[in-house]
């Protein structure tokens, strides 16, 4: 009985926890919207306006909402992929390079596997997509395992090698035949994700993100792996000391987490380009940051994160058009958002650790 | 003769060329001994890129754009330092939001400033500035002394910063804050203010490379026009260990690459242009795994630090 009575007080404290966190995220994004309405209030446009347009582009219809779900799909990947990292705590700067890797791998077994069926071709190119981003961001965990070296200024540095290396690809071995166009030959039909609705660009990847979603929180919630990940991200020397092999898990952590964002432009290829280009990414990679810092490192808020940059980035058109809002606007918006969310979640913590002090003075 | 001239011309834009990364470079060398990894170089850029002409068009004197990029740049570095270091946000994330910012910010004003039409505005840039005798002297003059002044600013920040970090007290508490932040404090040093300054100083150096770039190594504003200088950079940072000299001998070295890279691409060579490209992050990659051990980064660089 009262083992069941301190289960449910955690239990409550827990949720009050994340409510708290909850209403910070929220009052966050609301005050870095109201930052981004004045300043298309001081370009002289009416931010009202601009904000219905931003709506109408995100959630107006179901093709503009399609949209909102095309731009989510990459997002939902690499905010995975910054938060499984996150979890065993390292940082993953280079989901941008792992993204670009990821689409060429599939890229390639997608135009040069031929004669299969869809239902192999496409599990081939996700996994060549996997792989290719996976092993990318395993060199950088490989670097900190053996070298020492911090995967933050690697995984950086990787990020221009991958796209360097892509443009040379696609401009050189890869290239389309005869060669007059800086892109690669399509893939084949067979390695085409389908169409989720018909008549828009929205796509199978966006329920292969879903899917993963679910992964990572089996992953990281219900198995021992997942545990001792997540005790290295809380203290890695500690982990250590009480037996878990550390290295072993940076390893299969970069592995995973690359793999992740890899998928991001594997879909991104087989359901939208169809073919490699070398600027397939508008900052899908770096956006990750933000989408998981929204969302707390969990499953349910990366989904939310992603709703929301997925919104902004579908929606940023149609205000430049209705509104003539310069598009760029959502980026700085993003920016607001990032920071006003760090920043209340850091003074919640100050105000936690005051209200502590308080407790202990009185008792 | 003529191929003096031509090593010459060579020495002349490497020279050109590492000034934006070598200003850059020393702004995060001072950020980064004090204990704070900044990632947001490429952004701070970006806006300073913006500012810069926007002084120089609204101030008729590039000068005047200048010093708006560097006023600009001290309240980058106030943001970074009042999340990073009163709030403890971490360092990398708001890094990334700067980054950002920078992208959007540029790009949203410009457009409200000069509006979508294509016709570039002419504005006050940054002439080069013979040296007295020394340009002169044949080969090394046109080598070194024929240069735009913030070249020589500069290239004389690297004795100066140097100086400061190794020669002085203050230079001595910067770094120890970036070693050790408790022993720095119970020595009596404020950590807060000096990683407080070197933000707000690093920044207003590294916008001062981003209003080299677009008055004086470009003559205007461009989206996205640091394409990844701030991240070559921070590679130099590493490659040339944390010290000033370092830094510069780094930017020298990898755009002494990109450099060779245009005179091969304009003579037609077959070697891919983007390996060339490559070359500053694959070096700084080697150079971070060999010098992981021997610990030339300030140790408690990216950790927060708590009083009490």
């Amino acid at each position: 009985m009262g083992m069941k009575k301190t289960d449910t007080v955690i239990s409550s404290a827990k949720t009050q926890a994340v409510l708290k966190q909850m209403l910070v995220s929220v009052s966050a994004i609301i005050v870095s919207l109201l930052l981004g309405m004045g300043l298309i209030a001081l370009m002289g446009i009416n931010p009202l306006t601009a904000f219905s347009a931003l709506l109408q582009g995100a959630f107006g219809s179901v093709n503009a909402f399609s949209e909102t779900m095309v731009k989510m799909t990459p997002l939902l990947f690499t905010g995975m992929s910054y938060g499984l990292a996150n979890r065993c705590g390292l940082t993953n700067l280079g989901m941008e390079g792992q993204l670009y890797m990821g689409a060429l791998a599939s890229t390639a077994v997608g135009i040069y596997a031929t004669g299969l069926p869809p239902a192999i071709h496409v599990p081939l190119c996700l996994m060549a997509g996997f792989l290719g981003g996976g092993l990318w961001c395993l060199l950088a965990g490989w670097l900190k395992v053996r070298f020492g070296a911090s995967e933050i200024i690697t995984t950086v540095m990787l990020n221009t090698i991958a796209i360097n290396f892509i443009e040379f690809m696609v401009n050189g071995p890869m290239i389309e035949p005869p060669g007059i166009n800086c892109q690669t030959s399509p893939v084949q039909a067979s390695a085409q994700l389908g169409k989720l609705i018909p008549d828009t660009r929205v796509h199978l990847g966006f329920v292969i993100a879903l899917a993963f979603i679910a992964l990572f929180w089996l992953f990281l919630w219900r198995s021992k792996k997942g545990y001792e990940v997540r005790v290295s991200g809380f203290n890695m020397q500690a982990a250590a000391y009480s037996g878990i092999n550390t290295n072993h898990n940076i390893l299969l952590i970069t592995f995973l987490a690359g793999g992740l964002a890899g998928l991001a432009g594997c879909c991104e290829i087989l359901g939208i380009q169809i073919r490699m280009i070398p600027s397939i990414s508008p900052g899908y990679g770096f956006d990750g940051i933000a989408v998981s810092l929204i969302g707390m490192n969990t499953p349910v808020g990366t989904i939310v994160g992603a709703l929301l940059f997925g919104a902004f980035r579908a929606g940023g058109n149609r205000m430049q058009m209705k509104a003539k809002v310069p598009n760029a606007i959502v980026s700085v918006m993003q920016a607001f958002v990032i920071i006003a969310v760090v920043a209340s979640q850091m003074l919640l913590e100050k105000w936690n650790e005051k209200q502590l002090k308080n407790q202990k003075q009185e008792a | 003769m003529q191929t003096l001239s031509l090593i010459a011309g060579y020495l002349t834009s490497d020279i050109r060329m590492a000034t934006p990364i070598l200003l850059a470079g020393l702004g995060l060398l001072l950020i980064n001994r004090s204990g704070l990894l900044n990632i947001g170089a490429e952004g701070t850029m970006l806006i300073a890129t913006l500012i810069a002409v926007v002084g120089s068009f609204y101030g008729g004197s590039v000068w005047i754009g200048l010093l708006c990029a560097i006023a600009l740049g001290a309240l980058v570095g106030l943001l970074f330092a009042f999340l990073t270091v009163t709030l403890k946000a971490n360092q990398v994330v708001v890094g990334a939001a700067i980054n950002t910012l920078g992208s959007g910010l540029s790009a949203t004003l410009y457009r409200v400033i000069f509006g979508v039409a294509t016709d570039i505005q002419r504005i006050d840039t940054f002439q080069n500035l013979n040296i007295p005798l020394l340009s002169d002297i044949p080969f090394l003059g046109t080598a070194f002394f024929q240069h735009m002044p913030i070249v020589y600013i500069a290239f004389l920040l690297v004795p100066v910063i140097s100086y400061f970090l190794f020669k002085t007290q203050s230079g001595l508490n910067l770094r120890a804050v970036g070693e050790n932040p408790k022993v720095a404090d119970t020595l009596g040093i404020n950590v807060y203010r000096v990683q407080y300054t070197a933000a707000v100083v690093g920044s207003m150096i590294i916008a001062a490379g981003g209003a080299f770039l677009s008055t004086g190594l470009l003559k205007f504003f461009s989206e996205e026009m640091v394409s990844g200088r701030g991240f070559i950079a921070l590679a130099a940072v590493i490659f040339g260990r944390y010290k000033p000299s370092g830094v510069m001998v780094a930017a020298l070295i990898f755009m002494a690459g990109n450099v060779a890279a245009n005179i091969l691409q304009v003579a037609g060579s077959n070697i891919p242009y983007n390996f060339l490209t490559m070359i500053p992050y694959v070096l700084t990659v080697i150079a971070l795994a060999a010098f992981a051990k021997s610990a030339t980064a300030p140790a408690s660089l990216g950790v927060p630090y708590k009083r009490g």
